[in-house]
């Protein structure tokens, strides 16, 4: 009887990670048949890390010191490319209609959105990475930088996945999500430049940990409050 | 179905009005003749009593529109959302008092306007959050769907406001903690004697009877809106 149970909430979690997957593997091949947004955002990444060169007219020894802001700053602006997007291709021909009727679990589709953005913001992050690497002549390749850059995205797309999936629904959806979305982040940004800035300076662990902790706890409560809300939001 | 109009004025509302005008106006008088001149900053510290009062009823009108919102999102009924955007609209007016009452205090305490303290870029992103707030409300017209996300985005903002604080607290602040333990490097910061805890606490007192009317005065003003909507519609379909 236990056993019988056991294998039903095997079948039922696994099911779930079967929908997860299959939004994931949706957006993954839609996205790489026309490699629109990847694109799109590769290119304003370049183009912010461009800009920041001639507005802050750095030295060698300043480079070092603006390098975790000016990753972060192009971070979240190319981020919020890829969050409108997500549930804008779902609106078009009522595809998220489609989406809801599936007799699927609401979480799932959450996770699912949650997960390939977090694959586009990783992607752009990869390719943004040794590019201002080289262009800045500063060296990026640090373990802790690369630990922070993932956990950030994490929270970023946790927050932002539940945020586009209201603006999707209003009036001025374009315009809103940075407004709402930027004043959210602010505590996970000044983390994770905290972080990454002295994981650059190379400074001791001890100062470094009430950052991350910060981090993953914020990735935590957005994680929970993003699964939980997401209900409300598309209940219609 | 109401038992009284919602034109007419609830007689508690109306003693309400009353005893915020006497309150203010004592209050004021404490301010000015009754708390004693703080001998270095001199009167600028005058300020103080208003400055803390707003930012009391700027946090707590805060925390009326979460607990307004949690409702709303659990029973579904009109009112609380109406009592949540009410005291969103005041905290936001409060919290705006005390941060320009605080600019005005710096700079003769501080030497400047602003600094990047961690209270200070707190209370701004505070302010930030809930005219998003305002405008994700402004992006919406369909009055269901506006207060459940209203409510969504009212409950992030405040779970979100105490880690901004905590993640710039590892910055050293500056400003001064009157009230429990006092940090010795801030700057500004005094002993309290008894005719200045008598004077801020009957300040507190006095903004917090003021929120209450005011928070009862827009409620009703909320009501009365959606009263109006609803004739229309039923006019337009007659």
């Amino acid at each position: 009887m236990s056993g019988l149970r056991g294998q039903n909430v095997g079948n039922k979690s696994s099911r779930y990670l079967g929908v997860v997957c299959q939004i994931v593997r949706k957006d993954l091949a839609t996205e790489w048949r026309s490699r629109q947004l990847l694109s799109a955002m590769l290119v304003f990444a370049l183009l912010v890390i461009l800009i920041f060169n001639f507005a802050l007219e750095l030295n060698a020894r300043a480079r070092i010191e603006v390098t975790a802001g000016v990753l972060w700053t192009t971070f979240v602006f190319a981020g919020t490319l890829g969050l409108n997007r997500s549930f804008a291709i779902e609106k078009e021909r009522e595809a998220l209609d489609g989406l809801l009727l599936a007799p699927v679990e609401r979480g799932a589709i959450y996770f699912g959105k949650l997960l390939s953005n977090l694959v586009f913001m990783l992607i752009v992050e990869a390719a943004t990475l040794p590019i201002y690497g080289l262009l800045y002549n500063v060296n990026v390749a640090n373990v802790g930088v690369l630990f922070v850059i993932l956990i950030g995205s994490v929270g970023y797309v946790a927050i932002g996945t539940l945020l586009t999936s209201m603006t999707v629904q209003a009036r001025t959806r374009d315009l809103l999500l940075p407004v709402l979305l930027f004043p959210l982040i602010i505590p996970l940004l000044v983390a994770a430049l905290r972080a990454s800035s002295s994981f650059l300076e190379g400074l001791e662990m001890q100062y470094i940990w009430p950052s991350l902790n910060l981090i993953m706890a914020y990735d935590i409560i957005m994680l929970a409050l993003g699964y939980m809300f997401f209900d409300y939001v598309i209940e219609e | 179905m109401a038992k009284t109009q919602p034109q007419e004025t609830p007689r508690p509302l109306t003693v309400l009005n009353w005893l915020s005008v006497a309150l203010m106006l004592g209050a004021t008088w404490m301010v000015f003749f009754y708390a004693p001149l703080e001998a270095v900053m001199g009167q600028v510290q005058r300020v103080f009593y208003f400055h803390v009062s707003a930012g009391w009823l700027g946090m707590l009108a805060f925390f009326v529109a979460v607990v307004a919102s949690i409702l709303y999102l659990i029973k579904r009924e009109m009112r609380w959302d109406t009592l949540g955007l009410a005291a969103v609209e005041i905290g936001l007016v409060y919290a705006f008092v005390n941060i320009v009452s605080g600019s005005i205090w710096a700079r003769p305490a501080w030497n400047t306007w602003w600094t990047w303290d961690p209270r200070l870029v707190t209370a701004t992103i505070m302010e930030l959050v809930y005219i998003a707030y305002l405008m994700l409300r402004q992006g919406i017209e369909e009055p269901e769907r506006r207060a459940r996300f209203g409510a969504i985005y009212a409950i992030l903002g405040f779970v979100t406001v105490p880690l901004t604080y905590f993640s710039i607290r590892i910055w050293r602040t500056i400003h001064p903690v009157v009230i429990g333990s006092g940090d010795p490097s801030a700057q500004g910061s005094f002993a309290m004697t008894s005719t200045i805890l008598q004077t801020l606490m009957f300040s507190v007192l006095t903004f917090t009877v003021l929120g209450v009317t005011l928070l009862w005065h827009r409620y009703r003003v909320g009501v009365l809106q959606e009263h109006v909507d609803q004739l229309r519609t039923d006019a337009m379909n007659r």
